[in-house]
This record gives C-alpha cells, sequence and structure tokens, in this order.
C-alpha cells in the first residue's frame, strides 16, 4: 500500500466495519465527506438506506428501529449534528438507544489552522453531551470503528465517529 | 369537530396485535390497550420526532402492522419526515393524525397557520399514496374498515377539540403507569428484540 493510500479512509473500509458488526439499517443525510460511501452502501443490498431531510429525524428513526430489534446506524455531518441536539438528547440518549453515529467532521484540520467554526464547536459539543467520539482519519485508524460499535452495545448509549477526512480518500 | 377521547375509542376495535405509538393521546389510550407491551408509550422525548419513531418501527417489523397517533404540532416540526415516510413506503405504516390546532400543553397558542392548513394534502404532496381527513366522528367511525383493510402508508388526519392544559407541569396528574424505561424494556422482550 502507498503511502497516500494509507493515509486516506477508503469507504470500502467503513462498509466492511458496518456489516461486521452488524448493521442493518443506515440513517443518513449526504455530506461531503460520505459521498462515496453513499454509492457502495447503495448498492448493497445488505444495508436498507433510510434518506432524511434534516438530522434530527434520524434520531427518532434510528430510535424506533432499535426498538423493533434492527440495528441502525447514523450518518450525518458535524453541521446536522448540532442541529440535532435535542433529538440526540431525546431519542437517542433518553431511550438508551447504542447507535453509532458517524459524523463528518467538516472544517476539521490537523496541522492547520481551523477557519471552519463548525469544526471548532463539535467536540466541544459531544463533550457537553457527553458522548464518547472517537477520530478516524484513514483505514489505519479502522479498528476505532469496532471499538465504537462495540462501546455502544456494552455501555447501551450513543457513541460517535467522527470523520476526518474531507476532501481526501474518504471523498476521492 | 371530534373529541380525542372518541376517535381512540373507536379505533380500539382494530388494534389486534399490532404496534402503537400513542404520542400525545396516550392518556385517552392507556384505559383502552388491549396490549401494553406492544404500546409504545414513551412520551414526548423530543418535538417533532414521533413519526421518525413510527417510521422505524415500520421498518424494523414489516410482520406487524404499526399504528402512529401524531399531531400537528410534530409534524410541523419535522414536515420533511413525510417525505421519508413515503419514500420508504411502509405497507404496515398506519398514520394518524389527531389535529387540535394549538400548543395544548403549553396553554393553547394556535399553531403557525392552523385553520388553513390541510394536513392530509401535504401528505398526499410528499407521496403517502392513501390519505384521509375527518372532522366529524361519524365519518371517521364509517370509514375506518375501509382503511384500516387497505394497505399502508396511509395518512389519516382528525380534526379534535384542543383540551388545553394550564396547570404547571410539576401539578399536572400523571397519567402514565410505567417508566419510559420500563416501557423500553418491556417492548422489546414482547417482540424478541433483547
Amino acid at each position: 500500500m502507498s503511502a497516500t493510500a494509507a493515509a486516506t479512509l477508503s469507504p470500502e473500509t467503513v462498509l466492511a466495519e458496518m456489516k461486521k458488526h452488524g448493521v442493518t439499517h443506515v440513517v443518513y443525510l449526504p455530506d461531503s465527506e460520505t459521498n462515496w460511501l453513499y454509492l457502495l452502501m447503495k448498492a448493497d443490498p445488505a444495508v436498507h438506506l433510510v434518506g432524511v431531510g434534516r438530522e434530527g429525524n434520524a434520531c427518532s428513526i434510528a430510535a424506533g428501529l432499535w426498538l423493533g430489534g434492527a440495528k441502525p446506524l447514523i450518518l450525518i455531518q458535524n453541521t446536522g449534528m448540532l442541529e440535532a441536539g435535542d433529538s440526540i438528547r431525546g431519542w437517542l440518549m433518553s431511550l438508551n438507544v447504542p447507535v453509532v453515529l458517524m459524523v463528518g467532521y467538516r472544517g476539521w484540520t490537523r496541522h492547520g489552522v481551523t477557519t471552519d467554526s463548525v469544526a471548532t464547536y463539535t467536540e466541544p459539543f459531544l463533550m457537553a453531551f457527553g458522548l464518547n467520539y472517537y477520530l478516524v482519519e484513514s483505514d489505519a485508524d479502522s479498528e476505532r470503528i469496532g471499538v465504537a460499535f462495540k462501546e455502544a452495545e456494552r455501555t447501551q448509549r450513543p457513541v460517535v465517529i467522527l470523520v476526518g477526512d474531507e476532501y481526501h480518500g474518504f471523498n476521492r | 369537530m371530534m373529541h380525542t377521547a372518541d376517535m381512540m375509542k373507536a379505533f380500539a376495535r382494530y388494534r389486534g396485535d399490532a404496534i402503537l405509538v400513542p404520542g400525545r393521546s396516550g392518556r385517552y389510550w392507556i384505559d383502552l390497550s388491549n396490549n401494553h407491551a406492544l404500546d409504545v408509550e414513551v412520551g414526548d422525548p423530543a418535538m417533532g420526532g414521533h413519526a421518525g419513531l413510527g417510521l422505524g418501527l415500520a421498518l424494523a417489523r414489516p410482520d406487524k402492522k404499526v399504528m402512529l397517533f401524531d399531531s400537528e404540532g410534530d409534524i410541523l416540526m419535522s414536515l420533511g419526515m413525510l417525505a421519508t415516510v413515503a419514500e420508504q413506503a411502509p405497507r404496515n405504516l398506519y398514520h394518524f393524525l389527531i389535529d387540535n390546532g394549538v400548543y395544548a400543553t403549553t396553554g393553547g397558542q394556535p399553531v403557525p397557520n392552523a385553520d388553513k392548513i390541510a394536513y392530509d394534502v401535504v401528505a398526499r404532496g410528499c407521496g403517502y399514496p392513501r390519505t384521509f381527513a375527518f372532522t366529524e366522528i361519524a365519518d371517521f367511525e364509517r370509514e375506518l374498515p375501509a382503511i384500516m383493510a387497505g394497505p399502508g402508508p396511509v395518512f389519516v388526519a382528525c380534526k379534535v377539540v384542543p383540551e388545553i392544559e394550564n396547570e404547571p407541569i410539576g401539578r399536572r396528574r400523571r397519567w402514565q403507569t410505567r417508566t419510559r424505561e420500563q416501557v423500553v424494556k418491556d417492548f422489546r422482550a414482547k417482540l424478541g428484540a433483547g
């Protein structure tokens, strides 16, 4: 594997992790980090896609799926996560839904200066809600996806994966 | 206009072994229910989410009918949910709207444009294949057999008399007999979901 490939997060890796951990439904609103993943999921009959028009709606849908015995994953961007605050609190946290939220980390930069305010507020938001999270930037971090799934089951709480790979491999 | 209690009473004979999301009608439903373990009586975890809860249940359990009782305040907060439900088109979802035109639990302030919105038309425009609207209990009772005999997703808008609460929240009579945690536990156990 080249150094460039190793430094990116491939959508194939993410989809494989979802399937490995038994995800049945992905409730999503597209964002710039996840387009290639969306196309892969759409072509895969093992995953049922549920598109929403606003991110907060994903939370009650995921709650219903879990209550009924399915295993949902929520795929949104950090902008939408901020919008969805009350639904995350009410539908996911107060019902103890063990769901993984895969959140595109718009504005994230490891080395530069963060100029996008949504990146500035993302981690403080999660800390305020007491939601544990894992940063995933490349395939080398993919083990953390499995850690998040296991932690959600063990704690019966939502767990967040921040996808810090905008405009690179994950989006091709 | 009809009363919510009469509407729920008329509906009760069609419940069968369906999953039921009472939404804000829980106080009227609790004494009518024949299967409390399948009543997803979680109250109002966050406004605007009842339709999503019903959709998620319907997708997770296509083998069971899901009866969802929503309110117009919730629908207005998540209007896009109607498009999502219609796109998923679960044949087992029966979506009832209890429209009293006001935010009843906060003192009865009208919802935006309360008297002019045709929710059945909105639902049909979003892609629900079958929609109905009722203002009188006799019409509702007459059409219910046909509504329940057909496939979902179906949207049934019912205009009801507002029953406004002005009592401070802390002094209101608690009608729930189970905690939210217990409701979740009972429900998942009944379905064998954990």
